[in-house]
């Protein structure tokens, strides 16, 4: 062997063998590297990537919590649908990608092969709806709205129905408990979005694709309660979506139920008052545009006065909520919300403004007496009165001479209000204010909680506004340059370009005419019919101006945990409690023998003292809205109806009605207790869910036991008021009860109620 | 294994060497026992034995794949390396001399049965026409032979003058014939098409040159003519788009998300997702969900760094490290230029296609149906890396006791 020279071993194959050991070893030690960045550094993000790849969920819905009424019944619950639902994975599976079985069900349904595919199919960016937003391994509802016949169609033929089931599912139902569905303060729920799925996803219940979330009304406002907690079961599968095992499972856990103060009972009178109210506007001629009153739409809210909750709350127009249950359609979203719609979606209780009118003279009543107008003595109540170019007339330019506060409130006079809020600018300066000028009016309203929201336990609340001396200003500031603008472009004739160059030089001067519109709620100041509806709640019950509140308490779904929703009170009212019983007198007096007693014939209002007060507020360019505000001892009902005409004619007469069923007086005019809805007020105590989720009504419905300060003003007793109300009974035609109460109380023909 | 491997050189050596009583023998200074190269030896076994795990990890639970029986590719796997070993058994019974004589049957017999895969015999797997099924559940890849037949013949071209004592280096005439001779199983690899093989060979060939001696002219001269082919496949558009795309798939897998991008990022979340010390062995999830398609094949490392983590696949690179070390200082120490040029070819053909098979698993190298050396399920593969083996095992053996 020796005599084999080696070659292997020249210096340079031995340097290349030395270069090519380096490369090699050198290979691997990239291979090193490259794993520790894979492994080590990125190792977290690669172990997440694993689970997301493997990990699938199965989605459990759980079961929404109901809304239910003071007395238990739900206005909100689940039924139970036959809920038709497609697996992808199993369809998938089949040889045609389940084109057959997807047209032997439609056939089944009654639908088209189309119709059941777009609603199977997967949503990405390009896909239009129809489709589904949920994992592809959940199975996919086609149609909650199978008949049993249907079902056991699909249930007996297995084997043409693969991955085809049929099973009872919860669903989402506006139960219409009294025969009335109450719409608008219940709410609806529709699709979670991809930003709420974002948000949500580090908290204790994230979003499920698939989830439905409160997005009006209770149902909004009550969402996190009511959704409970997803059921989540977290299957490992392999890459073919083959189920291997499983990691982890979380039951779902129902939500929890809503009890509210809401009343079905009174909720069913109260809308059907209000439907009553807009048709007797329809009934009625406008005496400006000699056309019928279009009451186009209205709003009605009865509050507890004791703790100013919602017992009642209807909006009209209103629409059936079941329409959003398993997804609205477009034709029906665009009938909901489209410009040629009526907007049945407001809740104009608490989103529909409009001047107050007339009900605004109770907070001009507050302001006057602050402002150091005597209680006791008479002040002006001439026809009509001019400043600065400027006419306010009396409704009929009716003249009563030198009246009382009370007298005023109960004929409504326009001038005498009118007249103190002048005579109290000029107080204050005039043209040229004090420096801190008192403004009685406007600071009266600002502590009657106009101008902000009264904190109700609803979304979407609107505040409105107190068109006072800032508000000028701050009209003025932002107007300004528009002003000028039209003031130099415009026609010098026209009347908006004459307004407008006045404008433009002191719009935001604080005029007489101001003032004087303001103390009689005409003008640019706009209110909640829930603003005014808490404010005579207050007034009766001894200066307590709640946050309306329709959560009474949240009770979990098998009764066991309750949680109260304590009232809150927002503030107290400035006046004295004497100031107070003043102004019930007065307001009773408005029922007895002012312009709200044609309501009131044949009400005993000796056992049961109401008081209201009218209101009739100019709209620009529509026909008035009707305003009456009442209050008893117990509770607050408001009525307005938008384009309606007199306060008491339309709303009036609506509002009698409630109360008749509220306390239970007869046609006779007697009181069955036992026929009262809610003879005290509302129930304190709750109805009582029972372990199995069944409610059983309150067993206290004896009212609260706190007694209203004005309950025992002397003045509220029978003896101390001789004149009962009119004879005319409330069910006679309105326009002959409304000209028999105009001759009797003024002893002349009617003139509509002229603010400006 | 070992023992048998042993015994049969025993009866080698026997026939030449002095009689002596067996334990002598087995433990004398030239004894074939303590002439083989054990570190390569072991680190082999070891990397094979491995490899078993990590296949039957990766395919007791692929029922569609192994007809019902999970241990199907686990007893496979065992038997290939058994008639590995005893191929490379064999080879280093042949003997280093012996081989030379018949390194051209060698080749010749590699090429034809490359050129059989092009004839009705052959198959497509995988997009490659490059097997031939022999039935049974077994085929064979005539590329992981036409590798050693190209390595033998080349060394024995180049080798030819030098060790006949006629010159120092290889001369350029050798050179070319030898390049000639790498040639003709490359352009029938290439027919198949097999782009990895194609890969392997080229850089086969640079081995034995840079092995042999040869001028520093021709080395830098084919790199050159290397680096100017790729750019002229590039610039000329001979590729599509789409097989641009594939292949640049690797560090970019939303080029082919569908194709090789997929194997990449479901490669890359297995490996990535064992982290320090791995899932454990049969508990990665990627691994049990199937998610990386030819997983006990080319994509068998993904199983390592998934259940056995970063130390897991440290151990299989050292055992790597080990083979190619031991690898060179057989090339270092060969007694003739053929048994460096041999052993060169083999450090370039298993170093780089564990790079690439590697590379690949962990982006960094693009997808080619390369297996890993030792590791990777294949009867054609084991058998080749271990007759490099017993190639490497023979060099060795023939070397005087001085060095």
């Amino acid at each position: 062997m020796s005599n084999i020279p080696e070659t292997g071993r020249t210096p340079r194959v031995t340097l290349r063998l030395i270069v090519v050991q380096i490369v090699a070893l050198s290979l691997l030690v990239t291979l090193g590297g490259r794993l520790w960045y894979l492994q080590i550094r990125e190792g977290d993000h690669y172990t997440e990537a694993a689970s997301s790849n493997h990990i699938r969920q199965i989605v459990t819905p759980a079961v929404r919590g109901s809304i239910l009424d003071t007395n238990g019944v739900a206005m909100a619950d689940n039924n139970t649908a036959l809920v038709v639902s497609v697996s992808r994975t199993d369809l998938l599976r089949e040889k045609d990608g389940g084109k057959a079985v997807l047209t032997r069900l439609a056939g089944v349904l009654g639908t088209s092969y189309k119709d059941v595919a777009d609603k199977v199919r997967l949503c990405d960016a390009k896909t239009p709806q129809p489709c589904w937003k949920g994992s592809p391994y959940q199975p996919i509802p086609v149609t909650d709205k199978a008949t049993t016949r249907q079902a056991l169609q699909i249930a007996e033929r297995r084997e043409d129905f693969p991955g085809v089931t049929a099973e009872p599912t919860a669903v989402r139902t506006y139960e219409s408990p009294d025969g009335v569905q109450p719409a608008q303060f219940l709410g609806y729920t529709g699709p979670v979005t991809d930003n709420e799925l974002q948000q949500s996803k580090n908290s204790k219940h994230p979003f499920q694709p698939s989830d439905s979330v409160g997005r009006s009304g209770l149902e909004a406002q009550y969402d996190s309660a009511l959704r409970g907690g997803t059921g989540v079961d977290k299957l490992e599968v392999d890459n073919l979506g083959r189920v291997v095992g499983s990691a982890g499972k979380t039951p779902a856990a129902p939500g929890d139920s809503v009890v509210t103060s809401i009343d079905a009972r009174v909720q069913a009178v109260l809308q059907k008052q209000l439907e009553d109210a807009l048709k007797r506007a329809r009934t009625q001629v406008d005496p400006t545009t000699h056309t019928r009153y279009k009451g186009d739409s209205g709003a009605a809210v009865v509050l507890d006065a004791h703790t100013g909750r919602v017992i009642a709350m209807a909006s009209a127009p209103t629409y059936d909520p079941n329409v959003w249950v398993g997804g609205i359609s477009q034709a029906e979203y665009a009938k909901l919300t489209g410009k040629d719609s009526d907007y049945p979606l407001l809740n104009r209780v608490i989103q529909g403004t409009s001047a107050p009118g007339s009900t605004f003279k109770v907070i001009s009543t507050s302001a006057a007496l602050a402002a150091g107008f005597n209680k006791n003595s008479t002040y002006p109540c001439p026809s009509g009165i001019s400043i600065g170019g400027q006419t306010l007339h009396n409704d009929d330019s009716e003249s009563y001479g030198d009246i009382t506060l009370p007298r005023a409130l109960e004929v409504s006079c326009n001038t005498f209000f009118a007249g103190l809020s002048y005579a109290q600018w000029q107080k204050d300066g005039g043209i040229k204010p004090h420096k801190h000028p008192n403004d009685w009016f406007m600071k009266r309203a600002a502590a009657y909680g106009l101008g902000k929201k009264t904190g109700i336990d609803l979304p979407s609340e609107t505040g409105g506004t107190i068109a006072g001396r800032q508000w000028k200003q701050q009209t003025y500031d932002r107007m300004k340059s528009y002003w000028c603008k039209q003031a130099k472009t415009g026609n010098p004739s026209d009347y908006v370009t004459r307004i407008a160059k006045e404008d433009c030089v002191d719009g935001y001067q604080w005029r007489p005419g101001d003032a004087m519109n303001f103390a009689i709620g005409q003008g640019d100041t706009a209110v909640t019919p829930l603003q005014m509806a808490r404010i005579y709640a207050a007034v009766f019950n001894g200066g307590t101006l709640w946050e309306p509140q329709l959560g009474k308490a949240i009770v979990s779904a098998d009764g066991k945990t309750v949680e109260k929703l304590a009232p809150k009170v927002a503030s107290h009212l400035p006046d004295s409690q004497s100031t107070l019983s003043f102004m019930q007198q007065a307001l009773v007096g408005v029922s007895r023998e002012g312009t709200a007693a044609p309501v009131y014939a044949g009400f005993p209002l000796n056992k049961i003292p109401i008081g209201s007060k009218t209101g009739t507020a100019q709209v620009y360019g529509k026909q008035a809205t009707s305003w009456f505000a009442s209050a008893s001892k117990d509770f607050a009902v408001v009525m307005t109806v938008s384009q309606g005409g007199y306060g008491f004619a339309t709303s009036g007469f609506s509002v009698r009605k409630v109360y008749d069923a509220l306390y239970g007086v007869q046609k006779d005019g007697s009181v069955d207790d036992k026929k009262a809805l809610m003879p005290h007020g509302e129930p304190s105590t709750l109805p009582d869910v029972k372990h199995d989720g069944t409610v059983d009504p309150p067993t206290d419905r004896s009212g609260p036991t706190t007694v209203s300060v004005a309950w025992h003003q002397p003045w509220l007793t029978p003896a101390t008021r001789g004149g009962g109300a009119p004879a005319t009974p409330a069910t006679a035609p309105v326009r002959s009860a409304v000209a028999a109460a105009r001759r009797r109380r003024r002893g002349g023909p009617g003139r509509p109620e002229d603010g400006r | 294994m070992t023992a048998g491997l042993s015994a049969g050189k025993l009866r080698v050596t026997g026939r030449f060497g002095p009689q002596q009583s067996g334990l002598r023998r087995l433990v004398a200074r030239d004894s074939p026992f303590r002439r083989t190269d054990w570190p390569l030896l072991l680190a082999a076994t070891g990397l094979s034995l491995i490899g078993a795990l990590l296949v039957y990890s990766a395919t007791r639970g692929r029922t569609a794949l192994t007809h019902g029986d999970p241990q199907y590719f686990l007893q496979r796997h065992l038997v290939n390396l058994v008639v590995g070993m005893v191929l490379g058994a064999g080879t280093v019974l042949l003997g280093g001399r012996r081989l030379r004589g018949v390194a051209p049957f060698v080749y010749i017999g590699s090429v034809l049965l490359l050129l059989a895969v092009l004839s009705p015999l052959g198959s497509t797997v995988n997009g490659a026409h490059s097997w031939i099924v022999l039935g049974g559940g077994f085929s064979i890849q005539p590329a992981e032979f036409g590798k050693i037949g190209m390595i033998l013949a080349m060394a024995m071209v180049l080798a030819a003058r030098v060790d006949a004592g006629e010159r120092e280096h290889p001369d350029h005439r050798s050179v070319g014939q030898a390049l000639l001779v790498a040639l003709v199983p490359m352009v029938v690899v290439l027919a198949q098409p097999d782009l990895g093989s194609i890969m392997v060979m080229v850089v086969i060939v640079m081995g034995c040159l840079l092995a042999s001696g040869a001028s520093h002219r021709w080395i830098a001269g084919l790199v050159g003519a290397g680096l100017l082919g790729c750019v002229v496949i590039w610039q000329a558009g001979v590729l599509s788009q789409y097989q641009i795309n594939r292949f640049a798939a690797f560090a970019n897998p939303a080029l082919d998300p569908a194709g090789t991008g997929y194997n990449t990022s479901q490669a890359r979340i297995a490996i990535g997702s064992g982290g320090l010390l791995g899932k454990g062995l049969f508990h990665g999830t990627q691994t049990g969900g199937q998610f990386v398609p030819e997983q006990q094949t080319d994509f068998v490392f993904t199983v390592a760094g998934e259940e056995l983590g970063f130390v897991g696949c440290l151990v299989i690179l050292g055992l790597l490290g080990v083979v190619l070390w031991r690898a060179c200082r057989i090339a270092r120490l060969a007694t003739d230029l053929y048994g460096t040029i041999v052993a060169g070819g083999i450090i370039a053909w298993i170093a780089f296609q564990a790079f690439e098979n590697i590379g690949m698993t962990l982006g960094i190298m693009p997808v080619t149906g390369l297996p890993l050396p030792f590791v990777s399920y294949g009867g054609s593969s084991m058998f080749a890396v271990w007759i490099a083996v017993g190639l490497l095992q023979s060099i060795r053996i023939q070397r005087p006791l001085s060095a």
